[in-house]
Formats: structure tokens, C-alpha cells, sequence
């Protein structure tokens, strides 16, 4: 690019800090967990080991930590361990989160796109409003609702649908609804971003063309959305892998996803090095999906600038 | 007007209402396009012209009225329903299809087997010219290119009625001459009725068999080019439609065969009787081009009016005159530059005499 060429002199410092910033407080600490994910375990005092021996000085790596969450003991089958099965269960439930929040966040979007452009600002602000309230309460709402005696339950039997209290509470169906409700923004937001940009005479092109206004969605709105799209699913994939809260206060002892793994490996077995191994793996499982992501939003913005495609004619 | 183009009323839309809440739009037109015919709505923005044709592709309901299309009301059908395809000011291409599935789009919504939509979309693009082309997406063609996608699209389907919405609007000026005879004759070549909206008197002129003048939702006038341009009939119209020199004032005579007006300038002679009541107030519009001006006093004695030069705007081909009358009138004249070396004598501030020919003036009531 030809600004690039010659520097504002102001300009590297503009894009130093941020960069300094997450060397400082994402970069070091990552190292500092890798670190910790190759050394032995310690005791109470000094929870891991330095990396290199007291006595010998030489340096003493403890791929061990990797191998013991896809091996229970020595000669224990592969891939048979609480671990992965956390990791595929927090995969499941955080590819289950996206499809929900995508299903009731497209129309969610769709809809706000498509309202008068003075009605947008106010229905936007809507959905963002839950976040001007605690996270946490906001958890903790849906334990009032869902509870055996909470709202739901009572006015399902007060309308005589139920004689018993269904439970609810701590299942992976009250799980899925707290992590789907929390995320949910996360999906609307690109998503109207998206759509908000698509020119609606395409969808009328295609009424003339003889498509059905199914059709027509499914042929035309979708495909141009793909971006919005897989930036929504993203947004709400990634940080549910992780997810600690949600699954500790509203999940059944059955859900136990990779987070709540950790925080036991860490302050539970007090077994540093491999709750660090437990986290840089699942920092693993993460990046893949975010190297798909870029890989098409890197896409998108060569549709964007369509000189790099070849002359035209 | 002068409907004998259209004898067999194949498009026919019956006293067609569209009120935008207390707003109309469109106001009771009732309109006959011939099988084949290329018509165009023409009007300046907010005149309803596209109101019309939304309802014509099934976009707008009507609020009343009918619309036959070969003799069977289409009002009531959606507009993937109706055997009409339109092309879209500024094209409307799906962005994300290439040429190829752009054009086949509409065929396959119509179940069509394979084979067959091959072979049409290859007989579209071979008609507008883009078979090379077929592999590209829309924002790797040049905007023409473009425009010919957006009519192989719209004519794959062979629609019964084609509509055309601003069809050159996009485009810039040198294109925009090639393009409309390109457009006239691949219209032609298919064969399809055709009704397009414009903006644009001379793309209307230069591509339509007949057009209707529209204004504030009502059709003024409906005729052949040459018809709105010579006969303008009202004075709407004659402004609306080329340039023309308006002089209000009265009937002064009036006789079978020819009569006059006492303007401002003075008396002007009109080569054709009037229906109407001596002492009305009318107006005769007269074309620059049909005006005559000199520094010598011309051999004729009717229609003489001197004046003095105000401005003179050089367009190449011709120039343009504002000559000011005896009673403070601005009167456009233009004259063809027809040899290269005299440019006319007249300057700035010249006294000059302007006349014309009894026949050119046209008498406009309304």
C-alpha cells in the first residue's frame, strides 16, 4: 500500500501501543503458561518445579503433562480420559450454543435490518441492553426461573400441565438456555451489521425471476449473509469452549465442560502443570476455528476490492 | 391522440390507482400497449412513472384498476407469478453469482431440465455478447457489460412483457448513445413488448414507439416521438419535451383554416384553426430551431418580430440565440451551423430580426 511507504511519524507508535500491550498482558503470560504446562508439579508452597534439574542443571521437559490428558495411566487406551471427554463435551455444547443463537438471532437481525432506519438505533439499544446489568445476576435469573419452585415450574402447574416440577435446573437444557441467552448479541450484532448493507432489489430481482420469498431467502439473503454469518458463529463459538460461569452455575454435574476441568486441576488437585496443559490445548482447539474464520473473512474483503482479481476486459 | 399503433391492446391497464396513504401516486391511467411495441413512461422524478411500472411487475398492489396482459388480469398475482421480467435501474445483479448462473437464475426457478437451461442461458449471453464472460462475477464487468447481464437475465425467461427501468441510467454519456440502439435492436430481435421508464426525453424519443408524458400520476399525453415533439398538447408537454419559446396571450382570429393571437411580443399568426371562443387566453409555443433570425429585415411579413441579442451559447453543431423582444420576452433561437466560415455576423447587443413560418407555432389551451 502506499501509505505504508512513508511512515507518519506518529503512526508506529499508534499501532506499537496496542501491540505493546498484548506482548505485555497476552503474549508473556501465554509463555508463562506454556512454561508451566512442560515442568513437574509441585508442592503447596511452590505449586510447579523449575524446568531445569536442581542438581544435573539440564534442562528437563514434562511431556507427561500432555500425554496424561489423552491417557490414563501407563497403559490406558487413547483418548479415553474425563478430559477429552470435557473437551468434546464443551466442543458439543458450544457448536450447539452457535446453532441456537443463530437461529433465533438471524430473524432477530434480519428483522431489525429490515424495520424503518428510525426504529433501528432503539431496537439495537434493546439488544444490548441486558448488558447494562450485572452478568452475573443475570445467571442467576434464570436459577430463579428454572428451579424446581421457580417461575416456570409453578406456573406450568398452576396451569395444571404439569403435577410434579420438571427438572430443569441443572441440566444441559438449563445450560444451553443460560449460554444461548448470554451470547446471543454476540450473534445479532455482526449479523445486522451484515445485513443491514444488503441492497433489498436484489430480493425483488429475484421475485421477478420467479422465486418464492423463500426461495428467494434461502438464495439470495443467505448466501450475501455468509459473512455476518460466520463472524456471528465465531463471536459465540469460541469464547463458549471456555465457558466457567454459566456451566458451573446453571450445569448439572454431568456438563462438566474444559473450564470448570481447570479450575479443578488448579485449585482442586493443586496440579499446576497440567491445568496450564488443560488450557494451551484448548487455546489449541480455538485457534483452528479462528484460522477458518480468517481464512474467510480474508475472503470477504477480497470481494470487496475487486481490482486484485484480474483486469477487466 | 393517436392509438393506431396499438390497435390490438395487449397490455392494457384500466383506470390503474396506487395511493401511497393519502398521497396518489398513480391517478386513473388507463394505458394500451401494442404486442411488440416498446413504450416508454417518461416524466420527471416523483411523476408516478415508476409507481406504474412497480405495478406492472407486481411489486406495488394497485390500490384499484386492472392490469390485462393478453387479455387476462395479472393485478392480483405476486410477481414470481407473472409472466413479466423486469431489469432493474442499476441492474440488481446477485453479487454473489457469476454471469452464467445470473442469467440462468430465473430458468431454474421454473424446473426447467438441465439441458434446456444450458442451452438458453448459451443463446442469452450469445445475444448480448458475453459468451467469453460467463465465468465472471458482476463486479468484474464493466458497467455495459453489466447492463447486457441485466438484459439476458431479464429476457431468459421470455417474458411476455419486458420492463425497463431506467435502462441507460448507469451508464455514462458516449455509452449511453451505443447502448440504446444495441437495446433497441436485441428488443426487437426477440420480439418482446416492452415498457420502459425514463427521466431522459431523448433516450425516450430515440428508443420508444410511443410514449406517454407523464405528470403528478396522470398521463398527459400519448403519442408516437414525433407526435409529443411536434403536437404537443398542452403546454406541460411542449416544455417538458425539448425546448419552446411560450408567448401567452388571446385569440384574436379565428377562421377555419387559420388563426391569431395578441401576445406580447405583438399578433401571431397560426397557420391552422382552433376550436374555441374569441378573446381566450392561450398560448403559441414555437421551437428555437423553427425560429429564423437575421440582421436584415426579412421578404416576409408575418410572424416579424425585432429584438436585441443577449446571449450566444456555441454548441458546434449549432447556436443558441436569447434574443429579448419588444416587451422584455426572452426568445430562444437556434441555428444549424451548416458551413464552416460564417459563423453569422451577429454579436452581442446586435438589433435583429426573428420570424417564422405560420405552421410552426402551436396553439396550446391547457
Amino acid at each position: 500500500m502506499a501509505l505504508s511507504a512513508f511512515p507518519a511519524p506518529g503512526k508506529r507508535f499508534v499501532i506499537g501501543v496496542p501491540y505493546l500491550w498484548l506482548i505485555v498482558f497476552f503474549f508473556l503470560p501465554f509463555l508463562i503458561l506454556l512454561y508451566i504446562s512442560f515442568v513437574d508439579m509441585g508442592n503447596d508452597i511452590n505449586p510447579f518445579k523449575p524446568i531445569w534439574d536442581s542438581q544435573t542443571g539440564l534442562l528437563k521437559l514434562k511431556y507427561e503433562n500432555y500425554g496424561s490428558i489423552f491417557r490414563s495411566g501407563e497403559g490406558g487406551a487413547l483418548f479415553q480420559t474425563l478430559y477429552v471427554e470435557a473437551y468434546l463435551r464443551s466442543l458439543w455444547y458450544a457448536l450447539c450454543t452457535a446453532l441456537l443463537c443463530l437461529a433465533i438471532g438471524y430473524p432477530f437481525a434480519y428483522f431489525i435490518a429490515r424495520s424503518p432506519a428510525s426504529l433501528r438505533p432503539g431496537l439495537l439499544m434493546m439488544v444490548m441492553l441486558p448488558f447494562w446489568t450485572s452478568f452475573l445476576l443475570r445467571v442467576y435469573a434464570w436459577k430463579g426461573i428454572l428451579a424446581d419452585q421457580g417461575v416456570l415450574n409453578r406456573a406450568l402447574m398452576f396451569l395444571g400441565l404439569t403435577a410434579e416440577p420438571i427438572q430443569m435446573l441443572y441440566t444441559d437444557v438449563s445450560m444451553l438456555v443460560g449460554m444461548t441467552y448470554v451470547y446471543l448479541p454476540f450473534m445479532v450484532l455482526p449479523l445486522y451489521a451484515n445485513l443491514v448493507k444488503m441492497d433489498f432489489r436484489l430480493l425483488e430481482a429475484a421475485h421477478d425471476l420467479g422465486a418464492s420469498p423463500f426461495k428467494a431467502f434461502w438464495l439470495v439473503t443467505v448466501p450475501l449473509s455468509r459473512a455476518g454469518i460466520i463472524a456471528g458463529f465465531m463471536l459465540v463459538f469460541i469464547p463458549c469452549v471456555g465457558e466457567f460461569v454459566i456451566p458451573s452455575l446453571l450445569g448439572g454435574p454431568e456438563n462438566v465442560m474444559i473450564g470448570r476441568v481447570v479450575w479443578d486441576e488448579m485449585f482442586t488437585s493443586n496440579n499446576w502443570p497440567r491445568a496450564t496443559a488443560l488450557a494451551v490445548l484448548m487455546i489449541a482447539l480455538i485457534v483452528v476455528p479462528l484460522a477458518i474464520y480468517y481464512h474467510y473473512t480474508g475472503d470477504a474483503k477480497e470481494r470487496a476490492e475487486p481490482g486484485k482479481l484480474g483486469a477487466k476486459p | 391522440m393517436a392509438d393506431k399503433d396499438a390497435k390490438v391492446g395487449y397490455l392494457v391497464t384500466e383506470r390503474l390507482v396506487k395511493r401511497f396513504d393519502e398521497a396518489l401516486a398513480v391517478d386513473e391511467v388507463s394505458l394500451t400497449v401494442g404486442k411488440g411495441e416498446i413504450f416508454a413512461l417518461l416524466g420527471s422524478s416523483g411523476c408516478g412513472k415508476s409507481t406504474l411500472l412497480r405495478m406492472l411487475a407486481g411489486f406495488e398492489k394497485p390500490s384499484s384498476g386492472r392490469i390485462l396482459l393478453g387479455g387476462q388480469d395479472v393485478a392480483s398475482l405476486p410477481p414470481y407469478d407473472r409472466p413479466i421480467n423486469m431489469m432493474f435501474q442499476s441492474y440488481a445483479l446477485f453479487p454473489h453469482l457469476d454471469t452464467w448462473e445470473n442469467v440462468a437464475f430465473g430458468l431454474k426457478r421454473e424446473g426447467l431440465p438441465k439441458n434446456e437451461i444450458k442451452q438458453r442461458v448459451g443463446e442469452m449471453l450469445d445475444l448480448v455478447q458475453l459468451g467469453p464472460y460467463a465465468k465472471r462475477k458482476p463486479h468484474q464487468l464493466s458497467g455495459g457489460q453489466q447492463q447486457r447481464v441485466a438484459l439476458a437475465r431479464s429476457l431468459a425467461k421470455r417474458p411476455r412483457l419486458l420492463l425497463l427501468d431506467e435502462p441507460l441510467g448507469a451508464l455514462d454519456k458516449k455509452l449511453r448513445e451505443q447502448t440504446q440502439f444495441e437495446l433497441v435492436n436485441i428488443i426487437e430481435k426477440v420480439g418482446v413488448t416492452c415498457v420502459m421508464v425514463t427521466h431522459d426525453q431523448e433516450e425516450a424519443m430515440t428508443m420508444a414507439n410511443r410514449i406517454a408524458v407523464m405528470s403528478k400520476g396522470r398521463v398527459l399525453q400519448v403519442g408516437t416521438p414525433e407526435e409529443v415533439y411536434e403536437h404537443p398538447a398542452s403546454r406541460f408537454v411542449a416544455d417538458f419535451i425539448g425546448n419552446v419559446n411560450m408567448f401567452e396571450g388571446r385569440l384574436s382570429v379565428d377562421e377555419p383554416d387559420r388563426c391569431a393571437a395578441t401576445t406580447g411580443i405583438g399578433d401571431i399568426q397560426v397557420g391552422h384553426g382552433v376550436s374555441g371562443t374569441l378573446n381566450m387566453p392561450l398560448a403559441i409555443a414555437v421551437r428555437p430551431e423553427k425560429i429564423e433570425i437575421s440582421k436584415q429585415r426579412p421578404a416576409v411579413d408575418r410572424n416579424v418580430f425585432a429584438g436585441k441579442v443577449k446571449e450566444i451559447a456555441y454548441f458546434g453543431s449549432y447556436n443558441t440565440y436569447i434574443v429579448v423582444a419588444s416587451d422584455g420576452s426572452r426568445v430562444r433561437i437556434t441555428e444549424a451551423n451548416t458551413s464552416r466560415q460564417d459563423l453569422s455576423d451577429i454579436t452581442w447587443e446586435d438589433k435583429v430580426f426573428f420570424w417564422w413560418d405560420d405552421r410552426a407555432g402551436i396553439v396550446l389551451r391547457d
